[in-house]
């Protein structure tokens, strides 16, 4: 059983009160300060996700995350409940999320030019990269952030800004895993905890 | 804390004072402002983000959008960011290389300024 459980109606406003709940019971599970920010960061991203998936496919359905402090790891589980593609392979590593972002999606390191080099908009990294809120029909087609894996993507969702967030995710957290489940996907990521009794 | 915006003329560059968090709730308030400012004619644009306390992903979305929309006007759109915190997504991301992400605003304004 998980430490802590939250389920939450799919509004942007309550990703904040996630990223909240988040800190506060990693800090109590005794994972560093100098991590929780990225705890914060890395919640966040996921939970946004999930809600911008639930809004499209299933708004009355609520987001549910799970926070668990066992064995000196303190993990965070966000689950939706929205539909994925099909064919999305299970269980990806972070780290895979990471490099296909990044080879597909976002600015590859010094492939750009510098500030004021950039001699057209379409140098930038939108619509090929990061989508504006509100702007999914400026993005290209889910899934295109990642050629090399698909990713986990509600149907009709902006590919790019999940990728981007799960990009971002995989970066701060140790051990990131998307899975599906029978509902929809879950984002497993954690940290390490000091795992005492408290 | 919710998201606060301000902006001024400084030497002739418009600075966003942007304060509290950039999410996906507050986000599109940005994103709103810098639309309203491209639209009035302000393509030369300074972010101040000195007081921002979050970023994420949907927080970058808007600040390439905005600084797409300028280029479309031969504008600029520069960055003052100190914190760490913040400046980690931009490197994880990649767009450390995009933006001109400077000390002080009065640092932005005068690489803006060299540059024309």
């Amino acid at each position: 059983m998980a430490t802590v459980e939250v389920a939450f109606s799919p509004l942007p406003a309550h990703v904040r009160t996630a990223r909240l709940v988040a800190v506060a019971v990693a800090r109590r599970s005794g994972v560093a300060e100098s991590l929780l920010d990225e705890v914060r960061l890395a919640v966040g991203e996921a939970c946004s996700r999930a809600v911008e998936a639930h809004r499209q496919h299933c708004p009355a359905e609520p987001v549910k995350i799970e926070l668990t402090d066992s064995g000196g790891r303190f993990e965070v589980v966000v689950t939706d409940s929205a539909p994925a593609e099909p064919g999305i392979p299970d269980g990806v590593p972070g780290a895979k999320i990471a490099d296909a972002a990044v080879r597909n999606g976002l600015p590859e390191p010094g492939g750009l030019p510098e500030p004021g080099g950039l001699p057209e908009p379409g140098g930038l990294p939108e619509p090929g990269g990061l989508p504006e809120p509100g702007a999914h029909g400026d993005v290209p087609s889910p899934g295109s952030a990642a050629a090399g894996i698909q990713m986990p993507l509600a149907n009709g969702q902006s590919g790019l800004q999940d990728g981007i967030g799960l990009a971002v995710i995989a970066e701060l957290a140790d051990d990131v895993r998307i899975s599906r489940t029978p509902a929809g996907i879950s984002v497993s990521m954690s940290w390490p905890s000091s795992a005492c009794e408290r | 804390m919710d998201l606060k915006l301000d902006d001024h003329m400084k030497d002739g560059i418009r600075v966003v004072d942007v304060e509290g968090e950039i999410d996906v709730y507050t986000a599109p308030r940005l994103r709103e402002l810098l639309i309203e400012l491209v639209n009035k004619g302000d393509y030369q644009l300074v972010v101040n983000m000195e007081k921002v306390e979050f970023l994420d992903s949907t927080g970058l979305g808007v600040l390439v959008g905005g600084l797409k929309r300028v280029r479309a006007h031969d504008g600029s759109l520069d960055l003052v960011c100190r914190q760490e915190r913040i400046l980690k997504i931009f490197r994880i991301t990649g767009l450390t290389k995009v933006f001109g992400i400077h000390d002080t605003v009065e640092e932005a304004i005068k690489a803006r300024k060299s540059e024309k």
